[in-house]
């Protein structure tokens, strides 16, 4: 049965807030806040290669990590710090990445978001967009074959992403393996440049759910109350063992594709839509005027999230960087197979 | 009793299904009653209910989820229908597992199975022999039997291995090739074997090719020349050292594979020859591949498309003349 929770009007004045609402909020800030550093780093020259922010996304994000425990899976992808963080990334495991330490989880191999840590249940995504959909489904099967209970793997994927065979595969793949699985689509309404209308010809993205054989939901990806409340019920009823889930969500990219990229094609007419609306404004908006922090504690909440970030990138500007005459270039763990070429 | 080279595959299945509860088998049409379209996993899925399973026709998705199993202790075994249909997981294959250990530090110990290879009727599409391509790409293992004892061993190897393992198993072979009785010792991993000693010219082969070329050695044995043939047994590792020991003794060389010729394992081994141990050759180095076509359909185009032990042969000669 297609489930579909259609977006609210607006959160009710007096409705409770979501118990991980402000614990969201500061995961949200934090990642703001990290990510301003790093673009800033990135127009100094400080960072080699791209620089992929979520800004806009951050709400979606932190509900996608937010909910995930000790045994769960998750694959981020490019807009996913908020999730990350929340799932249990160190920061400066990103800052590491980012600036290629040799010491942090991918040593200089791969950088900025092509980071994980799979023996935590942090997959690495690969560029190929869709690619992490099956791989998520055959980490669930084999945690469902050695009998291990009440995990889930969560899996982001973008509208752009969303067109490519391989998440087609493995969406298909994961209805048919029954799997406790999540995808948390973003339609940010571009894929780097395209629009909608050049990616999909759809009336809507969730109505593929029931073509998969998922249960599928949509929300406004710019109200956190929505994104807690709609992603944290997928997430519950995958573990309950419902069949998988998809969530839609719709927002406005706030930036560029990557940080190289001016974004002067998203349209003023776009920017003017409901949905481009800042989630991380709308929810600090929304803690004032419900009184959930006075302004010193969000004042407070905005240093420390500041002195986070700066310790972050001042502990891993202090590690060594590799060093191509001391890698051993070898891609295989096997030692004694390595391919001997002069 | 005798065994085929395809009944050495399916029994090396039933011993890892039997000794290695982290072992189970992915593919299209696989389980049942069936057992695959070539009949390698036949009975399998009854005797190990639950581990031998029918996917949907999503070879992206079957490699995907072969990676997420691995990552989680699993050691999957992909069937691919054939080798052809792998070229649609070319990208869970390359990029997605051969990078890993080199990005992550955690290696992804999936062994894909790939029906390899031409036979008559066959076509550009069920026909294609892969492990040049597969070679190219860092991350991978990549194997390519030409015996029972090396298809029943090496498949057990492949699985036992903690890297992605692209395992060429020759559809020509599945029949015509017959043993005794399933081996108990094993060669190991990486290391060629002399399939045939002789002092006047190498014959590097191996897989289907090394049959075609050990009888373009018999062949020329009636000229009074007497032919080594290396079966490299692994593409990838390439038993460089192997070679050159057997081009030192001989001092003549001519790589056999039945991939394209563009690039590829002949290349890469005459490259090798060349560059490490000009001084051992005598003559210039040469080698046949299939033809810069896509393979045919009709017996006498296919044939002729193929490296066969005539062309073999021709071409031994005229290495021998020099
Ligand atoms: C298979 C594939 N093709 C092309 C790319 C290059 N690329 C990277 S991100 C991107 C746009 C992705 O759009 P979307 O999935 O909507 O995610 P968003 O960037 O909007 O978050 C493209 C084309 C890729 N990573 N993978
Ligand atoms: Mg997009």
């Amino acid at each position: 049965m297609l489930q579909t929770a259609r977006p609210r009007k607006k959160s009710q004045p007096k409705a409770p807030v979501h118990e991980k609402y402000l614990e969201a909020f500061r995961w949200m800030l934090l990642t703001r806040t990290f990510e301003e550093k790093l673009a800033s780093m990135y127009r100094g020259g400080r960072i080699t290669g791209g620089v992929y922010v979520g800004k806009g996304q951050e709400a979606i994000s932190v509900a996608c990590g937010i909910f995930l425990q000790k045994g769960d899976i998750f694959a981020p992808l490019i807009r996913d710090q908020a999730g990350r963080s929340a799932f249990g990334e160190p920061l400066v495991d990103v800052a590491r990445t980012y600036l290629g330490s040799r010491t942090g989880p991918m040593r200089g191999r791969d950088g900025n978001i092509h980071r994980g840590s799979p023996r935590d249940g942090q997959l690495a995504m690969i560029s190929h967009l869709g690619a992490m959909v099956s791989v998520v489904v055959g980490s669930l099967m084999a945690k469902r074959g050695r009998g291990e209970k009440n995990f889930i793997g969560l899996t982001a994927i973008g509208e752009g992403g969303m067109q490519t065979g391989a998440t087609h595969e493995g969406m298909n793949i994961a209805a048919v393996e029954h799997v406790p699985l999540v995808v948390v689509a973003t339609n940010n309404h571009y894929a780097y440049s395209t629009p909608n209308d050049r990616e999909f010809a759809c009336a809507n993205l969730v109505d593929r759910a029931r073509g998969y054989g998922f249960e599928g939901y949509e929300l406004d990806g710019t109200d956190l109350a929505q994104c807690l409340d709609v992603i944290g019920t997928a997430v519950k009823r995958a573990r309950a063992g419902r069949p998988p889930q998809l969530v839609v969500a719709s927002i406005l990219r706030l930036a560029g594709h990557g940080e190289h990229d001016d974004f002067s094609y998203v349209t003023d007419d776009i920017r003017k839509e409901p949905f481009a609306i800042d989630c991380l404004q709308r929810t600090e908006a929304f803690i004032k005027e419900r009184e959930l922090a006075d302004a010193a504690t969000l004042q407070r909440w905005r240093e420390e999230a500041a002195e986070e970030v700066e310790n972050a990138f001042s502990a891993a500007q202090k590690e060594p960087v590799p060093n191509g005459e001391e890698e051993d270039w070898c891609a295989i763990s096997t030692r004694d197979l390595v391919d001997e070429i002069e | 009793m005798s065994i085929t080279y395809l009944e050495a595959i399916r029994e090396a299945q039933a011993k890892l299904l039997r000794d290695d509860k982290r072992v189970f088998i992915y593919g299209q049409d696989v389980g049942g009653s069936f057992g695959g379209a070539f009949k390698a996993t036949k009975g399998l899925a009854k005797e190990f209910p639950g581990r031998v399973l029918n996917t949907p026709i999503s070879e992206d998705a079957m490699v995907g989820t072969a990676i997420g199993a691995a990552l989680e202790g699993m050691r999957p075994i992909v069937e691919m229908q054939f080798a052809d249909f792998s070229s649609i997981a070319l990208n869970q294959i390359l990029n997605n597992a051969g990078t890993h250990y080199w990005r992550t530090n955690v290696p992804i110990p999936i062994t894909v199975r790939l029906p390899s290879g031409g036979t008559k009727g066959s076509g550009p599409f069920h026909s294609q022999s892969m492990e040049s391509l597969y070679a190219h790409y860092p991350g991978l293992i990549v194997m390519t039997p030409a015996t029972v004892e090396d298809a029943y061993t090496m498949l057990i190897d492949a699985v036992a291995i903690d890297d992605p393992v692209i395992y060429c198993e020759h559809k020509y072979l599945y029949y015509h090739l017959k043993a005794d009785s399933l081996p108990n010792d094993r060669m190991p991993v990486g290391k060629a074997r002399i399939a045939r000693t002789g002092r006047d010219l190498t014959i590097v082969s191996y897989s289907a090719m090394l049959h075609e070329s050990l009888s373009a050695a018999e062949e020329i044995a009636k000229e009074g020349f007497e032919i080594e043939v290396v079966d490299l047994r692994t593409v990838k590792p390439l038993d460089t050292a192997a070679v050159l020991a057997s081009v030192a003794r001989t001092g003549r060389l001519l790589a056999v594979g039945e991939s394209f010729p563009w690039g590829g394992v002949t290349a890469e081994v005459i490259a090798r020859v060349a560059t490490e141990g000009f001084h051992l050759l005598d003559a210039a180095p040469a080698r046949v591949n299939a033809k810069d076509t896509p393979i045919p359909y009709h017996p006498n185009l296919w044939s002729t498309h193929r490296p066969s032990s005539k062309v073999i042969a021709a071409k031994a000669r005229k290495i021998l003349r020099e």
